[in-house]
């Protein structure tokens, strides 16, 4: 019901939605929670076990019951708080957790058997039959117990994620944050003010209370008025910090759209890191419950809500109220529902010595035993001294006092600490570095405490900052906090609740004891308390409570439950801003991309990189045909290939030829100028981390190239050799792999082909196997390798990336000109196979120079990295896996990477594997599969027949093992 | 003989405009890693206010006297922009054509710090990275140079191959604050 | 985390790849004997408290770190350029 001339709602912008199909309006400023009040809604979900009906119990983010989808089809977002979302034009919400329509839930059945429910039913009664547990028992346990349902489509909706810097970041907006950001920002610090309220100003929207004689909102608007005057504020409303991490950063979650409709490219949600020099923790506190028998029924709610309600959204929650209390709030909440005209059936105090400060019905020294009601509350029992009545109400207002909001200083590890004196956890001082609780999260409960506490604390975080406070009086405000008591439970009939959103009642904590779970992590874990969305925030206090009495002993022996990141739930979708589908990782493309997918050619993912696999010609149907083709063509014609994917290390410096002495295995010192060798490369523990060839392009100028996979680790690994284990060194480095665009040409024509484009003719003797230098391409100034991975004759041109779209495009018209053409990955990978090159399938990081045939490329001359531990005798142990090449000789002719192999008697399991396939190719020249994989002892077996198995796909086949030079042995073929 | 034709990182993709933000692509006349040798630095920036007259930057730091500008890129390492590195420069350091290895992007516009909170870590209040200021640090997932070249510019560099992923990524972190001021 | 790097100043730890204890700096003679390079490859400590390690400024300034700090509060004491450790050469 709403109440005329109460609250901050715009009545001139009605705002109509949606709530399990039935249309409703609010107004703007509305949250759904106080929307659906107004509207007479109480009863808006069922609860996580019980399927008990459930309304709304706070007007904040730790609500446990009121948990909606918002959203229809794929924009759908499941347990969204009532409380958090504010209602736009043409919202739809729908209840969630229930069969059936919300009032008539088929599951509330569960809330008969609730005896049988308990804490740790679940563990005990689906032991057996065992098999039964994944097909039956826990698709059906799922599907009644929890919560809202995603959409199970791709979220269409647009998420962010964005980092942010401040010198103070103030978190909570309430008077203590409003008077840090105001007094900070006045002494010229940039401050970042984070609310997660769309409004500033805290429980002073809620409030009646009077600030400098102006009413609480007033007083907020001119401050927020005076926060933007000093030009260095950045006030960022529906954002909650989420977490305190080290070094000063904070997560935050920020509603970006979620309160609007849909608009093209608006995100829904952004995740901030907030870096922020210091911070202050103005969080307030959050009102906890009491728990009474039958406390969950709708209508329920704590007092600060219904006030909230009241004041802020100028909604009465009931007709007619009824206050259960410890404290004063009982009172104030009485006197505000009477001002504004609503009846108040009773104020139950618990303390004995209360006195009414109205005209109301009080029971002083009363508790609340029992409620009445169905669907919504209808009444509650109190009992006071040895008499029990029943008053009549359709809502009753809660208070056991407030638990400081200080999750966030647990962030780090730190525990709060008890605080007798309040009844309450305070946070541990300097929990977090940096970081200044302030306010109500410090046990300061009275306004004029909290404005005051905001601008000590930020005195010390500026003068922590190096910057000089103005002189700043605290507003004159109310310094009555109020008084209270501690009451955490009621004892008697039926169930009390403790946990709302995860169905933990005071029989639950009281079962876990007796079952000797009396360690409060223990006891949260078996009862499932404050593990529910809501992570316990009205809850763990006094379950803690609970247990300490129940275990006898007090609550700071007891100790606490971990508060860990995040504050309140983050969707997934805001984490993964922008990393789903391309955002995932970048794509590299060459410059030959655009010709090359041009051609149909399917591309394949190298690292980041994107390389074709190969180039359908004409006719062709699979790709074996096409793979057989461009082999055949660089074996017998031209092919060309772009490999500018392979790292490209500019090496200059007096010393370069003494860093790659000590980098590689061999050496590189003696290489002439003009001429190119190919270097492997050990890790310390003697290991192989790398191969390519380096080109000695002038008397102290090299360029390294590594494979493809290991470029970024090649050039960290030698940036660490130059500054840390080599400083007599005075050399440079530097990546130019993005600078080149290097194509392969090779095949007999490659020389042809090449005199075709470069300005110079070559021949054997102006340029032999293994030489380089400069040329020029078409008139650029380009380089050009003799080199070939292939073992055909064979050369790699270079020219500067932006003549690489139009260089490629020209050799391969004029390689098909001359017969052959374009080659991909496939054809590359069965060339490379036939001359028993290594990639990156062989030197996987297990194995060692010796292993693979190059024990002799370690030069006895000179230390190099990983030479001693290559050294070890069980790295030189003949029986290792040894590099050998695998030819089929039985009837199945086919070769698989990752079979094992076995004798070719022996039966194919674990015990018997002598080794493994790491690479297989159909060789067209050879008309056979070739293998390369690693034979226990295998040098010594060349001639031997073995059992290659691939147990996964099935494959078993008889090979001889050879050497892993399958073609062209004495390398006549490249020296042309 | 047939000649070759240049194309530049970004082509196809550039200008963009969203809200009040321009993201566009410039083709510097050339790119050149300065990387002075042991105890050279001084002797370089000598040499490059000779030859140039700019400075060999410190940390963080762009020197510019148009054409040309230095820009710091990492330990003991610049880059000149604009002009093609003078010969005398090699006396002191390594120099490496890196003059086709980027892709060389400029933001523009109001709101132009929001784009870029929105892909890197990097703190670019007014305050802090003040004009000329430049570092090397993520764009996304991608190693970059950022150099504030006004109150409401940057050039953004990034790896040629990566060219398509930064305008992506840059678009559609425009698109979001475009629609934000639209809210 | 974040890291202040003596050259680009404080950055996240995003930028930063950790290679591991300093130990690493320690590289032994190739005559040194089994143990000491078993030690330098294979041993570490695992310290509650203080640790020296070495971290990699990849995605910024190319710059090796000495990165003295304390695993059990995660404070970070000290953060030097490895080069200024080691002599290795440096421009200025």
């Amino acid at each position: 019901m709403r109440i005329d001339g109460k609250g901050m709602i715009n009545r001139s912008m009605p705002i109509s939605f949606r709530f399990d199909g039935r249309e409703f309006q609010g107004f703007q400023g509305d949250t759904l929670a106080s929307a659906l009040l107004a509207n007479g809604v109480v009863l808006m979900g069922r609860s996580f076990k019980y399927h008990r009906p459930r309304g709304v119990l706070t007007a904040g983010s730790e609500e446990p019951n009121a948990l909606m989808e918002i959203g229809t089809g794929a924009r759908k977002t499941p347990n969204v708080r009532a409380t958090v979302q504010e209602i736009f034009q043409g919202l739809q919400a729908q209840s969630q957790n229930r069969i059936g329509p919300l009032h008539r839930d088929l599951l509330s059945v569960n809330d008969i058997f609730w005896p049988f429910l308990g804490a740790g039913f679940y563990y005990k009664t689906f032991m057996w039959p065992r098999r039964f547990w994944e097909g039956l028992y826990e698709p059906i346990i799922r599907r009644a117990a929890g919560l809202g349902a995603l959409s199970g489509q791709p979220d269409p909706d647009r998420y962010e994620k964005a980092f942010a810097f401040c010198d103070l970041l103030v978190i909570g907006g309430g008077p203590a944050g409003l008077m840090a950001a105001l007094t900070a920002a006045r002494a010229g610090a940039d401050v970042i003010l984070a609310d997660e309220s769309a409004g500033f100003g805290g429980r002073l929207l809620s409030e009646t209370e009077a600030i400098e004689g102006k009413p609480g909102a007033v007083w907020v608007g001119e401050t927020l008025t005076a926060l933007a005057g000093t030009g260095k504020v950045r006030l960022m409303p529906r954002t909650t910090v989420t977490g305190a991490y080290d070094g000063g950063t904070f997560g935050a979650l920020e509603r970006v759209g979620q309160h609007l409709p849909a608009a093209p490219d608006l995100p829904q949600d952004c995740f901030w890191r907030i870096t922020a020099r210091r911070a202050i923790l103005a969080a307030g506190a959050l009102e906890r419950p009491i728990a009474f028998p039958m406390n969950d029924r709708p209508g329920i709610m704590l007092a600060s809500a219904v006030r909230s309600y009241l004041n802020r959204y100028g909604v009465a929650p009931g007709q007619r109220v009824a206050v259960f209390a410890t404290n004063d709030a009982a009172h104030w909440t009485a006197l505000d529902m009477m001002k504004a005209g609503i009846t108040v059936a009773a104020v139950i105090d618990s303390r004995a010595d209360a006195i009414a400060q109205g005209d109301y019905r009080l029971f002083a020294g009363g508790q609340v035993i029992t409620t009445r009601g169905r669907r919504a509350l209808d009444g509650v029992a109190v009992r006071y001294g040895s008499n029990e009545t029943l008053v009549k109400a359709d809502c009753l207002a809660i208070s056991g006092g407030w638990n400081p909001t200080l999750h966030l200083t647990c962030h780090t590890g730190a525990r709060p600490v008890w605080e007798d004196t309040i009844k309450a956890f305070v946070p541990h001082k300097g929990a977090v570095p940096g970081l200044t609780p302030a306010g109500a999260c410090t046990g300061v409960f009275d306004t004029a405490g909290c404005l005051a506490a905001g601008i000590a604390a930020a005195r010390d975080a500026l003068t922590e900052l190096g910057m000089t406070a103005p002189d700043i009086a605290p507003p004159e405000a109310s310094g009555d906090a109020g008084t209270g008591q501690a009451l955490w439970y009621v004892e008697g009939k039926g169930r009390a609740w403790l946990d709302f959103a995860n169905d933990v009642t005071t029989k639950d904590v009281k079962q876990a004891t007796q079952e000797n779970f009396r360690s409060v992590e223990h006891m949260k874990r078996y009862t499932t308390l404050g593990m529910a969305p809501d992570q316990g925030k009205s809850s763990n206090i006094a379950a803690l409570a609970f247990l300490a009495d129940a275990t006898g002993r007090g609550i700071p022996e007891t100790g606490t439950t971990t508060c860990r990141p995040p504050y309140v739930p983050v969707p997934i979708s805001a984490m993964a801003a922008g990393a789903q589908g391309k955002g995932f990782q970048p794509e590299r493309l060459t410059t030959s991309h655009a010709a090359t997918v041009g051609r149909g050619a399917p591309m394949i993912e190298a690292g980041l990189w994107y390389r074709p696999g190969y180039f359908p010609a004409h006719g062709e149907t699979t790709w074996r045909q096409s793979c057989d083709r461009e082999a055949g063509m660089v074996r017998n014609t031209v092919g060309v290939c772009d490999v500018s994917t392979l790292g490209k290390i500019d090496i200059q410096g007096r010393d370069a030829g003494a860093f790659l002495d000590f980098v590689y295995t061999n050496t590189f010192s003696t290489l002439k100028p003009g001429r190119v060798r190919y270097g492997l490369m050990l890790r310390e523990d003697g290991h192989v981390m790398d191969d390519g060839t380096t080109a000695r392009l002038g008397n102290t100028h090299y360029v390294m190239t590594t494979t493809t996979a290991a470029a970024g680790h090649v050039m960290t690994h030698l940036e660490f050799v130059l500054q840390a284990l080599r400083p007599d060194l005075d050399v440079r480095v530097i990546s130019v792999t993005e600078q080149w665009a290097q194509f392969a040409v090779a095949g007999p024509e490659s020389r042809t082909l090449l005199n075709s484009i470069i300005d110079t003719p070559i021949s054997d003797e102006t340029w032999p196997f293994m030489a380089c230098g400069l040329v020029a391409v078409h008139g650029v100034a380009g380089r050009l390798f003799r080199i070939s991975f292939s073992g055909e004759h064979a050369y790699e041109v270079a020219v500067p990336a932006r003549y690489g779209d139009a260089l490629f495009r020209d050799l391969v018209a004029r390689a098909e000109a001359l017969g052959g053409g374009a080659y991909g990955m496939e054809a590359l990978n069965v060339l490379r196979i036939e001359k028993g090159f290594v990639t990156h399938s062989e030197i996987h990081g297990r194995v060692t120079a010796f292993d693979i045939g190059m024990g002799r490329m370690i030069s006895p001359g000179k230390d190099c990295i990983g030479k001693t531990a290559a050294a070890r005798p069980g790295l030189n142990d003949p029986a290792r896996e040894l590099l050998v090449g695998l030819k089929p000789v039985g009837a199945v002719k086919q070769l698989t990477a990752g079979a094992h192999l076995f004798e070719a008697g022996a039966e194919p399991v674990r015990e018997n594997d002598l080794g493994y396939v790491t690479s297989v190719g159909f060789s067209p020249a050879l008309g056979s599969y070739l293998g390369l994989g690693f034979l226990r002892n295998g040098r010594a077996r060349h001639g031997d027949t073995v059992k290659h198995v691939d147990h996964l796909r099935g494959v078993e086949t008889l090979c001889e093992v050879c050497d892993p030079i399958f073609f062209d042995r004495d390398g006549g073929r490249a020296r042309g | 003989m047939a000649s070759l034709i240049a194309r530049f990182p970004a082509h196809g993709f550039l200008p963009v405009r969203h809200g009040d933000v321009i993201l566009s692509e410039e083709i510097p006349e050339a790119i050149t890693a300065l990387m002075p040798y042991r105890g050279q630095s001084r002797a370089l920036s000598a040499a490059m206010k000779a030859a140039h007259g700019v400075a060999f930057p410190g940390p963080n730091r762009s020197t510019q006297k148009l054409p040309a500008q230095a820009v710091w890129t990492g330990m003991d390492q610049a880059f000149l922009i604009g002009v093609p590195a003078d010969a005398t420069l090699s006396t002191h350091a390594a120099l490496v054509d890196q003059g086709d290895a980027w892709a060389v992007l400029t933001l523009d516009g109001a709101g132009v710090e929001d784009v870029l909170a929105r892909l890197t870590p990097l703190d670019l209040r007014m305050s802090v990275f003040k004009h000329s200021h430049a570092a090397r640090s993520l764009l996304g997932h991608m190693n970059a140079v950022f150099i504030r070249d006004g109150t409401r510019r940057f050039t953004i560099m990034v790896f040629r191959s990566m060219a398509k992923t930064a305008c992506r990524e840059l678009e559609e972190a425009m698109r979001g604050v475009a629609a934000r001021q639209a809210r | 985390m974040r890291i202040t790097c003596p050259l680009c100043g404080s950055r996240d730890s995003r930028e930063f790849s950790i290679k591991g204890h300093e130990i690493a700096l320690s590289r032994p003679a190739p005559d040194a004997g089994t143990a000491a390079w078993h030690a330098y490859l294979h041993l570490r400590e695992n310290p509650a408290g203080m640790t020296a390690e070495l971290w990699y400024h990849g995605a910024g300034c190319g710059a090796w770190l000495r990165v003295v700090r304390n695993t059990v509060t995660h404070e970070v004491l000290k953060i030097e350029l490895v080069r200024d450790v080691t002599g290795a050469a440096h421009a200025d």
